[in-house]
């Protein structure tokens, strides 16, 4: 036999979004070949890295990444502009924790200030993440939505409990993008996006988190559901799962123990930090080479690194 | 290229004897096409039928053992491409790279970390499992590094590698018999390569500029009649290793060419090019994709926790849900005083709420029956955690012998057990936790204070 390059070519194609306004503006997608498999296709855009910044003062996470942002994280403006000069990512993500109603209860209004405030103030697309609570976060993002009119900002995410208000306030009262998260089953990814549909929000408006865990953590459920919705998608040329996917990879990297113990609990670990590095690192290469068209990160390390990664592969 | 049943029917002799265990040489031929029946099974094939059947229904990829005794492992023998197709199977094997440039302190440190990282992750061993041996222009100080980390204790198998036959013949007499893999056959090479490994039949890593030249080369080594290959998609970028990788693992799966039926070797620690933060994204690429033994540069728990961890997780059966053993796990120091926690033993539960445990840092006895490896409410519906399951899993674990606190914990979601837990467990208070992991740690905290003031 002679030597002979293996080709697969398929019908489907993920769906091209666009996020953000202006030069800054990203595009998510468009390819029609597995992740980086470009001895068989076009590979679209390639993967985009983002940020995460929160409302709050990040208490809870470590110590270098607080020292990082001391001057800055009391004012969720202050830090958006410093991440986005400092570190440059593709976006940048903000998480309103503080909307939750076990903690400081924020109201919608009060998230919906500051939403304004940071995406008047950076020229990065802005993606918006709740609290976790999906009856708060439905409030929350209804309010969002209007106060960033016109910033064509995503909405992380919409889940099957309150997709109907978040789907109707960010993909239909105001033209945003909706991101649908369902956890880690190509059946709930693909229900949610029909159900968006169904409500009105057109397939190129939608982005999918269709689930992520830190490296360990059952990453085998992640690594196939990716591997199927992606096979489906081209293969089967399913529509309802040609959207692009956003995966919030920083705060499952940094909530496992590898990266929570502290040294004296696990002197044999060695330094914390860089053993949350290399889990954000190892989850975000898997996902992006599973089929994440963008990741978020929480490190300048893993930034920087994953960066250089896709830069290299693609 | 595989067989169908008919082909091979052509070539059985058709007597129908049943020899074989099969009623008819026909309905073996289809067992045999679809890999449920080996050829051998028939005892009145031709010796020339036989050849070319074994050849012909061989798995597209073939599986290799390197190492010996407890540092044995096998390599390749993968069926498919994805691991939901039906599972993959022997998992990719990390190697550290010595060198004889290196001096004696950086060859003992490394030696020391090999020793440090070695730990239980779910029941499994995890480790470097190969020493990666490279000359690199000293032969006095590569046969003075073979033997120095032969002597070290260190439990691994070796990879031999060196391109200089008659270095190599010396230092493989050092590691002869512990099966080795010998890296560095090339088109220059090849010939006094195989014959060096023949006899032992060791496994020979194969290398060349580009894919293409590899696989003449491969054919090369072929003609030679050696199969006992492991094939090098490395190229010194991340891009043309990963297509290579992919490629090679494609080739010989979905087109059925065995030129390219073997596992492979992906030196992360070269194309990372001493950038430690890279080899990790680049060395996670490759467990997710197609890498069979993957070269880093050291090994530390910063390395070790996510990788193991990945592979771990890539490797697993996906018909076989991961499940951790039934017993009682003390978390966070728990001692007399502290509650008992009950869930399932699905290993993805299992960690999320040890996890959630740790984190709420409330020293806590955690319960886990027998459930057969389900989540909580699926468990609950198929009748495996139940109320008297439970409370005969605590009578019989011995957790009250442990601790005198009476406090049972039990999810939120099989909140209707707590009246039949409580018949079946005398003296015991059944407290309904969270529906949601993540809401456990402030639920703990709140819970042990309240236990802590009930006290005082």
């Amino acid at each position: 036999m002679a030597f002979k390059m293996s080709v697969q070519k398929y019908a489907g194609r993920i769906s091209e979004v666009e996020i953000g306004t202006g030069e800054k503006a990203l595009k998510l997608g468009g390819e029609n070949v597995m992740p980086f498999y470009s001895f068989d296709g076009d590979c679209g855009n390639t993967p985009k890295m983002g940020v995460e910044i929160l409302d709050v003062f990040p208490e809870n996470w470590i110590e270098e990444l607080k020292n990082l942002y001391k001057d800055v994280a009391q004012n969720s403006v202050e830090w958006a502009k410093f991440v986005e000069k400092e570190m440059k990512p593709d976006f940048i993500c903000i998480k309103f924790v503080g909307a939750d109603p076990n903690g400081l209860n924020r109201s919608a209004e009060e998230c919906a200030q500051i939403a304004k405030d940071v995406v008047e103030n950076i020229e990065l697309p802005l993606v918006i993440s709740g609290c976790g609570n999906f009856e708060k976060d439905a409030k929350v993002f209804e309010k969002v939505a209007a106060a960033v009119d016109g910033k064509n900002c995503l909405f992380l995410a919409a889940v099957e409990e309150n997709y109907k208000a978040v789907g109707a306030a960010a993909g239909l009262a105001y033209p945003h993008k909706v991101g649908a998260e369902s956890s880690v089953d190509i059946n709930l990814a693909k229900q949610l996006n029909v159900l968006l549909n169904q409500l009105g929000v057109k397939e190129e408006n939608i982005v999918m988190n269709v689930g992520c865990s830190a490296v360990g953590y059952g990453y085998e459920y992640v690594a196939t559901t990716l591997d199927r919705i992606r096979l489906a998608a081209f293969g089967q040329n399913d529509k309802t799962l040609q959207m692009p996917i956003m995966a919030p990879v920083s705060s499952e990297a940094w909530s496992v123990k590898e990266s929570v113990a502290d040294v004296e609990d696990a002197p044999e670990w060695g330094c914390k930090e860089e053993r949350g590095i290399t889990m954000e690192i190892s989850t975000a290469s898997s996902m992006i080479v599973g089929g994440a068209n963008a990741v978020i990160l929480r490190h300048p390390k893993s930034l920087e690194t994953m960066k250089k990664f896709v830069c290299e592969l693609a | 290229m595989a067989l169908k049943g008919l082909d091979i029917f052509k070539l059985s002799p058709k007597k129908n004897c049943k020899d074989c265990g099969f009623p008819t040489c026909m309905a073996f031929s289809m067992k045999v096409a679809a890999g449920a029946a080996e050829i051998s099974k028939c005892p009145h094939m031709s010796d020339e039928a036989l050849a070319k059947l074994s050849d012909a229904t061989a798995p597209p990829m073939k599986t290799l053992t390197i190492g010996k005794g407890e540092n044995e492992y096998k390599l390749g023998g993968e069926t498919v491409l994805f691991r939901h197709e039906k599972s993959l199977v022997n998992r990719n094997r990390f190697a550290v790279l010595f060198t004889d440039s290196m001096d004696d302190e950086t060859v003992n440190n490394k030696i020391e970390n090999i020793k440090k990282v070695d730990y239980i992750r779910i029941g499994e061993e995890m480790k470097v499992e190969i020493a990666a041996l490279k000359y690199s222009g000293n032969k006095e100080n590569y046969i003075k590094l073979i033997n120095t980390v032969k002597n070290s204790e260190i439990k691994v198998a070796y990879m031999l590698i060196c391109e200089d036959i008659d270095v190599l013949k010396e230092a493989l007499e050092i590691v002869k018999g512990e099966n080795p893999i010998v890296y560095g056959a090339n088109k220059e090479n090849y010939k006094e390569m195989v014959e060096l490994v023949k006899a032992d039949k060791l496994a020979l890593g194969v290398k060349a500029d580009n894919l293409e030249e590899l696989y003449s080369l491969v054919e090369d080594i072929h003609k030679l009649g050696y199969k006992e290959l492991i094939l090098d998609p490395t190229s010194n970028n991340v891009k043309e290793a990963f297509t290579n990788a992919v490629q090679i693992r494609r080739i010989a799966l979905k087109e059925g060419d065995r030129a390219f039926g073997y596992p492979s070797v992906v030196f992360a620690n070269e194309i990372a090019k001493d950038d430690k933060y890279m080899e990790v994204a680049i060395s996670s690429l490759f467990t997710v994709k197609y890498g069979s033994i993957i070269v880093l540069d050291d090994i530390d728990y910063s390395r070790a926790l996510p990788l193991f961890a990945l592979r771990q997780n890539i490797y697993t059966d996906p018909q076989r849900p991961m499940r951790v053993e039934p017993k009682i796990y003390p978390i966070n120091n728990p001692d007399e005083n502290s509650p008992v926690l009950v869930t399932v033993d699905f290993a993805l539960t299992y960690f999320i709420i040890a996890g959630e445990i740790e984190r709420s840092k409330v020293p806590m006895w955690l319960a886990i029956p027998d459930a057969g490896g389900y989540s909580v409410l699926t468990a609950w519906a198929a009748g495996k955690f139940g109320g008297s399951s439970i409370s005969n899993f605590i009578k019989e674990s011995g957790v009250s012998e442990q601790t005198k606190c009476r406090k049972l914990i039990i999810p939120g979601k099989v909140a209707v057990l707590k009246g039949d837990i409580e018949d079946n467990l005398p003296g015991w208070d059944v407290v309904i936790g969270t529906n949601e992991a993540m809401e456990l740690p402030k639920f703990l905290r709140d819970f042990n204070e309240e236990l802590r003031t009930a006290k005082a």
